[in-house]
């Protein structure tokens, strides 16, 4: 492993000078490190310095006026899972977070750091195989390699691949806003908008700009996400990265009409995706299984799958419907 | 012979299980070597081609770095030494597989060294590699013979004339993966030579003295010159059975520091390094009368190699053995690749052509309207098939019985794809497993102290099967005293010449020894004795000794997902005498564990351009978690077989992965009506 520096500053504002100020080529924040220093060890993430965020003192879950919530970026995994606040009012963030990993990393991987996670595509993590988010313009290994695991909505010829976090897509459903401590000060950034699709620049995971700091993420209040769930597919039961999941809120009216639905979809897209079209199709009509399809089937008419993850589509698909008619108590 | 329930299973238990989890049990690389240097290799990034020069600048200019070891100035291995040419490392600029080991960085620290090995600048010319299996492939050619020089084609009669005729006809292509062993200890070595020439190692492997003989002859050095000890060991499962290149390095590497040098393989390096389970391509033809009896069966198996060394696995031999048909062919095709050696996987043969053969059995029953079991039992032969050899026992007629009992097959409506529990489809299946039993020539001592102890001392390897804990209670049965008062030492070179473990054999092998040095100190009335069992071995009947088994297996397929799951397993097994039960079921779960891996998960993938294993971690290359395993059980019905060794044990390493995988194909055809004939059945194979 490459030699670094490792700071331990004493807040946000600190740690945010630190490392814009360290001249260092490539610095890096430090949550729970179950992710960068995977990469350290791999030679994929060569930091010059580490500047440790675990102990800033975001570690708090606040509730908000008017029923949200306020989630410290330093706030562990395990912990938010099992906030009671989170389980009732949305559901679907504490089972996304419960779905990732093992017991052991969710104890130590952060709530910010889970964001900022990088993809887990073979081709990004061996530096012997070319890839255009590790080393731009060295190519996509993958587009033309092993793909059967990488996007179908929303990527490019120079990037593929998907987006590993479970928590992201369910704070994509619930609309969250992102905090960020940046040189210019603190600004908000709505998911799913922290997150890129890849164009050109595939090195570019966020709309981050060096030295930003993600200090907390707001979930704003939102009846819908009481009844709320989140499904994630995958290849064995458990320890895991999501084939595809899907996070769903349905709220419906006393005649059955959905007042408010919220849809996000994971593993298919550089990015946690949103299936605004698939909402704008189903709010203010009624909750049945045909339009759960038809909805389901207008958000993919965008999909272009590639030769391996063509599966990937119909899977999308029944995970919709199946999900949003669970929510709505019908048959799918 | 009665039924064992599962709930009454007992017995030792493991000697050094306390050590182990309370980290007092010393493994290879912990050992503590006052001095001792880190390596850490470094692997080719091309699959086909050769070295045109290295930069090692940046690396030697580290300021913790010793060394840099290449076939530029590595330590010259013995000549003879092309008879293992996995072994003959750092001896050539040739590539011939994506992951080979091409250079060797030595620091003062594993940092420092892993710092070295990414600074390390290699340049390459490189051709366009071949890496891809197919049953037409221009390069497919007959091997001389198989692995355990059995034959590599062999039949009876006209298969094909009887195809014609039959009534019913099952032509089918399964193929397995590349599947890996990936032990949770990572093959390890301290190397360290004294100032007189002898070479202590400290390593992982399945048979301390066999990988003496072979260390000693690749380096050139007398073979009492070379000591390995191996106390623990963290599982193998094939991959430790012979040495393998972190041994020679290790031991280069000491040579030219002229001081101790420790080398553990990383996660990656296991995936190219130390072999793998070859894929299979297998057609498998059947023929039978309308009322289920064979009268053909056609196995064929299209396999790979490296083009460095011919490893040709035994897939289509369990078609020797498990049925009676009066026409037969079985046969084996290889190609050598641009690709990793395979080597030994648990059950090498056996685990993917019992898939084959097992799920084409079931197709059969489907096709005859029968029960499988029915089908099975109308084809369970008097002889073994290809030698006409008795069988020393064979049960696996009592074993399916005893299985359906227990998992209430009666109950079974056979109509696929019917029976759904909200949203899954569910269903149940069956398959017969069957392993060779063995044994081999083994040395051992034993001694009577005068406190009443008894020390007895044997070259065995303890890999995780609980072989210490086995052969203190082989001794003490042997000597009619309490387990407690012997003490069993293995897992070093030093100590009396046996057999590796490996092949199911080394049970069967060590406690033929052990035994007999027993009896003879006994005999003796006391003191010391030192016996070897080759006479006994050679004098072995010419029997067909192999254990069977029938496994059954419950599985749910999402209906929106395609994800399978299994719900429930169980493996009824006729393996001789067990010895250790509590232990033997352990180790027979643990087989079956490792099939349901191979039947839904496990996948070596490598890119068809570059022949780099895409998949090489435990992110990507999936092993059955806990959630994954949820009710596995594994029993046995007593069998009595006096024509095996003085336990009457038949081995149970690898019995348990055959069959496992079939038996949850088969159920994943019960419960949607799909036969998925190419593993892993991935969900995207059922979508």
């Amino acid at each position: 492993m490459k030699p670094f520096r490792f700071e331990r500053p004493e807040n946000a504002e600190g740690a945010v000078a630190t490392l814009t100020a360290s001249g260092a080529e490539h610095a890096r924040y430090l949550g729970g490190g179950t992710n960068l220093v995977d990469l350290m060890r791999l030679g994929v993430e060569t930091p010059d310095l580490l500047v440790d965020v675990a102990r800033l003192g975001h570690d708090a879950v606040r509730e908000t006026d008017g029923g949200g919530l306020r989630v410290g970026a330093a706030v562990r995994n395990s912990d938010l899972a099992r906030d009671p606040l989170l389980r009732t009012r949305y559901p679907m963030v504490s089972q996304a977070l419960l779905s990732g990993a093992s017991p052991q990393l969710r104890n130590l991987a952060t709530i910010g750091g889970n964001l900022l996670q990088r993809t887990r595509c073979a081709y990004f993590t061996d530096t012997s195989l070319d890839c255009n988010k590790r080393d731009p313009g060295s190519g996509c290994g993958a587009l033309d390699g092993e793909h059967r695991n990488h996007a179908i909505l929303g990527h490019s010829a120079a990037c593929i691949a998907t987006h590993p976090s479970d928590l992201a897509v369910a704070l994509t459903a619930v609309g969250a806003e992102v905090l960020v401590e940046g040189a210019a000060g603190e600004r908000h950034i709505p998911m799913p908008g922290l997150h890129r699709l890849p164009g050109d620049a595939p090195e570019r995971d966020t709309v981050l700009d060096p030295g930003d700091l993600i200090v907390a993420i707001q979930l704003p209040p939102l009846e819908a996400a009481r009844r709320s769930s989140y499904r994630k597919v995958r290849d064995r039961a458990s320890f895991s990265f999501a084939v595809v999941s899907v996070a769903a809120a349905l709220q419906c009216d006393e005649d059955g009409t959905i007042r408010d639905v919220r849809i996000a979809l994971g593993g298919v897209a550089h990015a946690p995706w949103r299936a605004e079209r698939a909402e704008e199709e189903l709010r203010g009509g009624p909750a049945t299984a045909e339009r759960f399809a038809a909805a389901a089937a207008a958000e993919l008419d965008q999909a272009r799958p590639l030769e391996q993850n063509a599966f990937k589509v119909p899977l999308a698909r029944n995970l919709i419907v199946t999900v949003l008619a669970d929510l709505a108590g019908v048959a799918a | 012979m009665t039924p064992v329930s599962a709930a009454t299973i007992d017995g030792l238990r493991r000697i050094e299980g306390r050590d182990k989890v309370t980290g007092a049990a010393r493994y290879a690389y912990e050992q503590q070597i006052e001095g001792v240097a880190t390596a850490v290799a470094v692997t080719s990034t091309i699959a086909k081609g050769r070295i045109h020069g290295f930069d090692a600048g940046e690396t030697l200019a580290h300021p913790r770095v010793l060394e840099v070891l290449t076939y530029e100035n590595a330590p010259r291995v013995a000549e003879d030494a092309d008879s293992e040419p996995e072994l003959a490392v750092l001896q050539t600029s040739a590539v011939a597989y994506h992951g080979q080991v091409v250079a060797l960085v030595i620091a003062e620290t594993l940092e420092a060294a892993r710092e070295g090995a990414r600074l390390l600048a290699v340049e390459y010319r490189e051709q366009t590699p071949d890496v891809e299996l197919s049953d037409s492939h221009p390069g497919l050619y007959k091997p001389d013979k198989v692995n355990a020089g059995f034959p590599t084609d062999e039949g009876t009669g006209d298969p094909d004339r009887a195809l014609e005729k039959a009534d019913l006809v099952v032509d089918a292509v399964y193929s397995t993966p590349n599947d890996h062993n990936q032990p949770m200890e990572p093959h390890a070595t301290v190397a360290t030579w004294s100032d007189d020439g002898h070479l202590t190692l400290y390593d992982s492997t399945q048979g301390a003295p066999m990988a003496a003989n072979s260390v000693s002859k690749i380096l050139g050095v007398d073979s009492g010159r070379v000591r390995i000890i191996s106390h623990h060991v963290g599982g193998g499962f094939g991959s430790k059975g012979t040495p393998r290149p972190n041994v020679i390095l290790a031991a280069l590497a000491a040579q030219a520091l002229g001081r101790p040098v420790k080398l553990a393989l990383t996660r990656q390096q296991l995936f190219t390094m130390v072999g793998y389970r070859t894929p299979t391509i297998q057609r498998v033809r059947l023929g039978a009368n309308a009322d289920g009896t064979l009268t053909a069966l056609v196995h064929e198996a299209f396999e790979q190699s490296s083009t460095i060394k011919e490893f040709a696995e035994q897939t289509t031999t369990c078609s020797r053995v498990m049925y009676a048909s009066p026409n037969r062919r079985t046969a084996h095709r290889l190609v050598r690749l641009d690709v990793p050696t395979p080597s030994w996987k648990r059950a090498p043969g056996e685990a993917p052509g019992m898939f084959a053969l097992e799920s084409a059995i079931d197709e059969l029953a489907v096709a005859a309207g029968m029960d499988p079991i029915a089908l099975r039992i109308a084809n369970e032969p008097d002889v073994e098939p290809e030698t006409g050899r008795r069988f020393s026992s064979r049960n696996l007629v009592a074993c399916l019985r005893e299985g359906a009992r227990q998992f209430g097959w009666d109950e079974r409506d056979p109509t696929p794809g019917v029976r759904r529990e909200g949203r899954f489809l569910v269903g149940s299946g069956v398959a017969a497993s069957t392993y060779p039993a063995r044994r081999q020539p083994s040395s051992a001592t034993a001694r009577a102290n005068d406190d009443g102890t008894y020390l007895v001392r044997i070259g065995a390897a303890d890999i995780g099967t609980g072989a210490r804990t086995a052969l203190t209670r082989i001794a003490a049965t042997a000597l009619d005293v309490d387990p407690s008062r012997v003490v069993v030492e293995i897992g070093d070179s030093a100590l009396p010449f046996a057999m590796l473990a490996g092949g199911s054999m080394g049970t069967a092998s060590w406690g033929s020894a052990v035994v007999k040095a027993c009896r003879a100190l006994v005999e003796q009335g006391g003191g010391e004795v030192e016996v070897d069992t080759k006479e006994e071995v050679a004098a072995d009947a010419d029997l067909a000794k192999h254990g069977f088994g029938a496994q059954f297996a419950q599985v749910r397929v999402d209906i929106d997902s395609g994800e399978t799951r299994v719900d429930r397993m169980l493996g009824v097994f006729a393996v001789g005498k067990v010895i250790e039960p509590r232990l033997a079921r352990s180790q027979l779960i643990g087989g079956m564990v490792m099939g349901l891996g191979m039947a839904l998960m496990e996948e070596a993938i490598l890119d068809p351009r570059t022949g780099a294993t895409v998949n090489h971690d435990f992110a990507g290359y999936h092993v059955p978690v806990n959630a994954d395993v949820t009710d596995v059980e594994a029993t046995w019905i007593e069998e009595e077989d006096a024509e095996l060794n003085p336990m009457g044990s038949k081995g149970i390493g690898e019995i348990g992965i055959t069959g496992a995988p079939a038996a949850i194909a088969n159920a994943v055809f019960h419960a949607t009506g799909r036969r998925v004939r190419d593993l892993p059945i991935r969900l995207d194979r059922l979508l």
